[in-house]
């Protein structure tokens, strides 16, 4: 591109060149060339970044997989014991296997439901209202506030036994009980605390729907296609990029969640382990136990599982994802 | 026919579309102050809880406390064993130290990202990539152990050290997108004044990305400030404790006894991302709209 440009400019200026000219722009175009290239500026640049990327991401990586074959106390040298604690996790450890029900329930039920709730009231957003600043504040705070412990804390006095939530339920004649210490109920007080949390996905709807093309929405009103039809045949269709980008955001963080977990359990996990989210139960083994070596095998089935599911959203999304290239 | 009726309304089908009717405008409205009452109702229900007795704060559910207890709030300050103070001051080190790391070491990285071609150029951004969808869970016991084997446990140093590292790759993705926007005209005409890289970095580039900088400051502010399990896991005498973990043990020991105290001491908490949040909403909002669009 820069040479068409450079090329213009010479037919414009039919006047020959000087050879000083021809000279100095010879030196100009190396320099650049060679700025382009850069030698060793951009690895002097890029040097923090190097070694964070090896000394705390890819060297803890490698580290992380060969503990996971040992016994690892922290304390004393690391045992190799070979597939012992992947052969524990999946045969032999009932608690993993609660964490890893509870992981998948939150995923499976929190994602969608936030994702719809932060695309529909994004759609309500988008267009010209009174106060939509204040809207979209408003929808978003809590997102913010997000892994606060003190939103966690809130939550957990929200939906105890005499908190706010029962007394909601009393206006319409509801008895309630004490969600966060039934066994039943305790994991979807978590979720509903991710899906209030739904703005920042809304945000990124909204930015989506503000570039939609207006003509497209022009003709369909024209040949009167209903809300509806417009919805599912003009929007959807081209919100693909961004709803298949808040998915993959959003089941990665939900993986990942741990303060909600910790604080309402006060740090258990119960009760009976329904909301043993994975990460609390990594962080268990880890910390509290000083189970280093087991906890790195958990650490690395979860580093697969969110790679297998990211994989999968990217093969899958050929099917599903239009964009306009 | 429909030719005249369109000479005649001066609107396009499509702002006909938009310009709800008043009763679709009104209908919109309500539903949206219900989302927002919603929304907003568990944070203002913990600031009136904060001011209320014990005994009323589950008693009198409504927003109003029918007696106003300040006090919460100083017995909340000097409880648990160490004053609140500390741990604010705590907090303080930690998010400014990661703050001045984060936007030093992801502008370095993502000015070369942005300006040079260099060999395996393609790869090492696709790593970088890679890393922001990596768990921190993954490396947090590899981590503990290096940070272990420095005796840097119960310091700082495993919570600032890391960001002046680049470790947080969003930043890095944001700021690229970010420098890739300004022209490299300007980048050329500095070079022709005889200015080395570092020098456009430091004295073109760096005073024209002051937007992406400022995301980046608030964000690894609100970040940092809330990470819990990183302060958790690092951070082991209550003397070095930031506000989460003080507020956690706060929680524990006056479990059931001190409600009023805990809630004024999560207001308290809140605070500073609040403040951040009515300063910077805009930026805020749309710094996070532009980065996640060009993803």
């Amino acid at each position: 591109m820069t040479t068409a440009k450079t090329d213009e400019v010479v037919k414009e200026q039919p006047a020959p060149a000087t050879p000083s000219d021809q000279r100095e722009r010879d030196r100009m175009r190396r320099r650049l060339a060679r700025r382009r290239g850069g030698g060793w500026w951009p690895y002097a640049f890029l040097a923090p970044w190097f070694i964070g990327l090896f000394g705390l991401t890819i060297y803890p990586m490698l580290d992380s997989l060969y503990l996971s074959f040992t016994d690892f106390d922290l304390l004393t040298p690391a045992q190799w014991v070979g597939m012992d604690n992947y052969n524990k996790m999946f045969t032999d450890d009932p608690v993993f296997w609660d964490s890893v029900h509870a992981t998948l329930l939150y995923v499976v039920v929190s994602v969608p439901l936030k994702l719809a709730l932060a695309l529909g009231v994004a759609m309500l957003l988008n267009r010209d209202l009174k106060g939509i600043g204040l809207y979209r504040a408003a929808f978003y705070l809590p997102s913010l506030l997000g892994g606060a412990v003190a939103i966690a804390i809130v939550w957990r006095q929200v939906f105890g036994g005499d908190g706010l939530f029962n007394d909601f339920l009393a206006w319409f004649g509801i008895k309630g009980q004490d969600w966060i210490s039934s066994p039943d109920t305790a994991l979807y007080t978590l979720i509903l605390l991710a899906v209030w949390q739904f703005g920042t996905p809304m945000v990124i709807f909204l930015a989506g729907l503000k570039q939609l093309p207006k003509d497209v929405y022009e003709a369909a009103a024209i040949d009167g296609a209903t809300p509806i039809t417009r919805f599912f045949k003009i929007t959807l269709p081209l919100l693909t990029p961004i709803v298949f980008f808040n998915v993959v955001l959003q089941i990665i963080d939900a993986f990942k969640t741990f303060t909600p977990a910790f604080v309402i359990s006060n740090g258990s996990g119960g009760p009976l382990n329904s909301t043993m989210l994975y990460s609390l139960y990594l962080y268990k083994k880890g910390f509290t136990d000083l189970q280093m070596g087991y906890a790195s095998a958990l650490a690395w089935v979860l580093f697969l599982v969110i790679a297998g599911f990211t994989a999968v959203n990217f093969i899958a999304s050929r099917y599903w994802v239009h964009y306009d290239d | 026919m429909s030719a005249i009726t369109s000479a005649h309304d001066p609107k396009s089908p499509l702002q006909k579309l938009r310009s709800a009717t008043g009763s679709r405008r009104i209908f919109i409205h309500t539903v949206l102050i219900g989302v927002a009452i919603v929304m907003l109702y568990p944070l203002l229900w913990m600031l009136s809880s904060s001011f209320k007795p014990d005994t009323h704060i589950f008693t009198q559910p409504g927003l109003i406390p029918s007696s106003v207890r300040p006090e919460n709030y100083s017995e909340g300050w000097s409880g648990s064993g160490n004053s609140f103070s500390l741990y604010i001051t705590n907090s303080l080190i930690v998010t400014i130290g990661a703050v001045i790391g984060n936007v030093i070491s992801c502008s370095l990285a993502a000015y070369a990202f942005a300006r040079f071609e260099f060999r395996g150029k393609k790869i090492w951004f696709g790593l970088m990539l890679g890393t922001l969808m990596l768990p921190t869970q993954a490396v947090l016991i590899p981590q503990y152990t290096i940070f272990y084997n420095l005796t840097w446990i119960n310091t700082y140093l495993p919570l600032i050290v890391p960001k002046f590292l680049a470790v947080d790759a969003f930043f890095i993705f944001l700021m690229v997108q970010f420098i890739r926007s300004i022209p490299r005209e300007l980048d050329h005409a500095a070079m022709m004044d005889g200015a080395n890289p570092f020098e456009i970095y430091w004295k073109i580039i760096l005073p024209l990305m002051k937007p992406a900088l400022i995301t980046t400051t608030i964000f690894t502010f609100i970040w940092t400030y809330d990470d819990f399990l990183h302060q958790l896991v690092y951070l082991q005498q209550n003397d070095k404790f930031t506000v989460p973990l003080g507020l956690t043990l706060f929680m524990d020991q006056t479990s059931g006894s001190s409600y009023g105290a805990m809630f004024a001491m999560s207001t308290l908490a809140l605070l500073p991302t609040l403040i951040c949040f009515l300063i910077f909403q805009k930026r805020l909002v749309e710094g996070l709209a532009t980065s996640g669009m060009k993803g």
